[in-house]
């Protein structure tokens, strides 16, 4: 274990991890939009449904959610961990400072974006993850997963609460996806504007298809 | 010439020592367009004199922009509003007349300030002390093309080297990250064949010093690389972290 005790003792180290975390996030999120989208079928949630009952009793998705809530909690304690660390690195502030003139606002905003992103999935999990894991209101089949979402979104307050939600998340990953591949060492001329546009495509899809399923189901244009 | 002159208002630090807490104070001056920004300083600092008052401390040498001394962070950007020049390159040109410009040390805890606009940089050579150099003796100069370098990595390797160790990377950074210094340094030795047999044992030992100086962990926001006066790109703090973790993984 000594091997990798530099993950939680050097700067770098942490980043590292930081940076491993946060892709490995990236990858869930393609799934559960992939999983989500199944909406947009309008088929009355039935394949929605399907997918959400496989994801909730393949014993391998279940194990992975282990893994993801330990990806997740790394990440978050990591993430506070550096924040403050950094924060400590000034401790005279300047007086002017032309942030703006060198670095894009939400690259210099990852810990409140990342917080913000925090309090929404805090909302979030007690929304879907508490009444499907927890409560036995969906293996009785006294609702379906479809249905507990469009009773949620069918109050403003939670539609705008969760496309605040996406907000945050979009421009949590348009610096997140490519910094992770930067901290990771890969870097190159020829490729790193791939994985630059890339990361831009997929944070705007993401965000947008995400926000538009409590939008949608709202205004009932889902059925 | 004289009715070209500038009359510009100056917010300066003023610190005594490490332990003041320091102060702002209002200065007036008159500069030509064509000074540097650090003449405008000596004129200033004239005045002052004449007033019998203490002149302001701030670093230079060799006033052409590559011993790295000059430190000012001028209305919030290190080395003032033009990218790739040190503030000895900067002219008074870059102003308006009646401008009133702020004037500030590097501010980091790694840099501690020694007086007024003066700060101590020694955080940077104790991480060169630590593994930022080839020990083996190479005796006499070897014939150029004893050693065959391609010219790409030769010239990659140069652009690194070109750091001066200013520290307007950790002074614009917002986590006050050296980084971009220790990349420079890191990357340049470890592309070339006679660093490369000590790359692992140097990166790690420079990246220890650096944490134990105190300077914040990097997330990427670039400003380093924006700020740098000689432009020092972003991908050698990748090559950093790809030499670090391949040293950590092989037990260094």
């Amino acid at each position: 274990m000594k091997l990798f005790s530099f993950l939680f003792t050097s700067t770098i180290g942490r980043k590292w991890l930081m940076g491993l975390t946060g892709l490995f996030l990236i990858s869930f999120l393609l799934v559960h939009c992939g999983v989500n989208a199944c909406i947009f079928f309008n088929d009355g949630g039935e394949t929605f449904n399907m997918a959400a009952e496989f994801m909730g009793t393949n014993w391998i998705i279940r194990t992975m959610e282990f893994v993801l809530f330990a990806g997740l909690l790394l990440h978050i304690f990591q993430g506070l961990y550096l924040w403050k660390f950094n924060a400590d690195a000034r401790k005279k502030r300047y007086s002017v400072s032309a942030g703006s003139a060198n670095s894009t606002w939400y690259s210099r905003s990852m810990g409140i974006l990342g917080t913000l992103l925090l309090l929404f999935l805090v909302v979030h999990l007690k929304d879907f993850w508490v009444t499907s894991r927890f409560t036995d209101v969906i293996t009785s089949g006294e609702k379906t997963l479809f249905q507990e979402m469009k009773e949620i979104f069918a109050n403003p307050i939670a539609v705008v609460i969760y496309v605040l939600g996406c907000i945050s998340l979009l421009y949590h990953l348009l610096h997140g996806f490519q910094s992770a591949f930067q901290t990771l060492g890969i870097n190159h001329k020829s490729y790193t504007p791939i994985i630059q546009s890339t990361g831009r495509l997929f944070s705007i899809v993401i965000s947008l298809l995400f926000a538009a399923m409590p939008v949608a189901m709202h205004l009932g244009w889902i059925q | 010439m004289s009715n070209s002159n500038m009359n510009l208002k100056l917010k300066v630090w003023r610190q005594q020592n490490a332990n003041d807490s320091g102060h702002f104070e209002d200065y007036t001056v008159q500069a030509s367009p064509d000074m540097s920004f650090l003449e405008m300083f000596d004129v200033l600092n004239e005045q002052l004199i004449t007033e019998g008052k203490d002149p302001v401390a701030f670093d230079h040498d060799c006033r052409e922009g590559i011993c790295g001394m000059c430190s000012m962070v001028i209305n919030g950007r290190p080395h003032g509003p033009k990218g790739g020049v040190t503030t000895c390159q900067l002219h008074m040109r870059s102003f308006n007349d009646g401008d009133t410009i702020v004037v500030e040390p590097w501010r980091s805890n790694a840099f501690p300030v020694i007086r007024d606009l003066s700060v101590n940089r020694s955080a940077f050579d104790r991480i060169i002390a630590a593994g930022g150099y080839v020990s083996v003796n190479t005796g006499n100069a070897v014939d150029a093309n004893a050693t065959l370098i391609p010219k790409e990595i030769a010239d990659e390797a140069f652009e690194a080297a070109t750091c001066i160790g200013c520290g307007a990377c950790v002074s614009a950074c917002k986590n006050a990250s050296a980084m971009l210094f220790v990349g420079a340094k890191v990357t340049q030795l470890s592309l070339l064949p006679q660093g490369q047999a000590e790359a692992s044992k140097r990166v790690v030992a420079m990246v220890n010093q650096m944490d134990a100086e105190g300077f914040g962990a990097c997330t990427n926001t670039g400003a380093c690389s924006a700020e740098c006066p000689k432009q020092i790109p972003l991908t050698v703090i990748a090559t950093l972290n790809r030499e670090y973790i391949k040293a950590k993984l092989k037990g260094y």
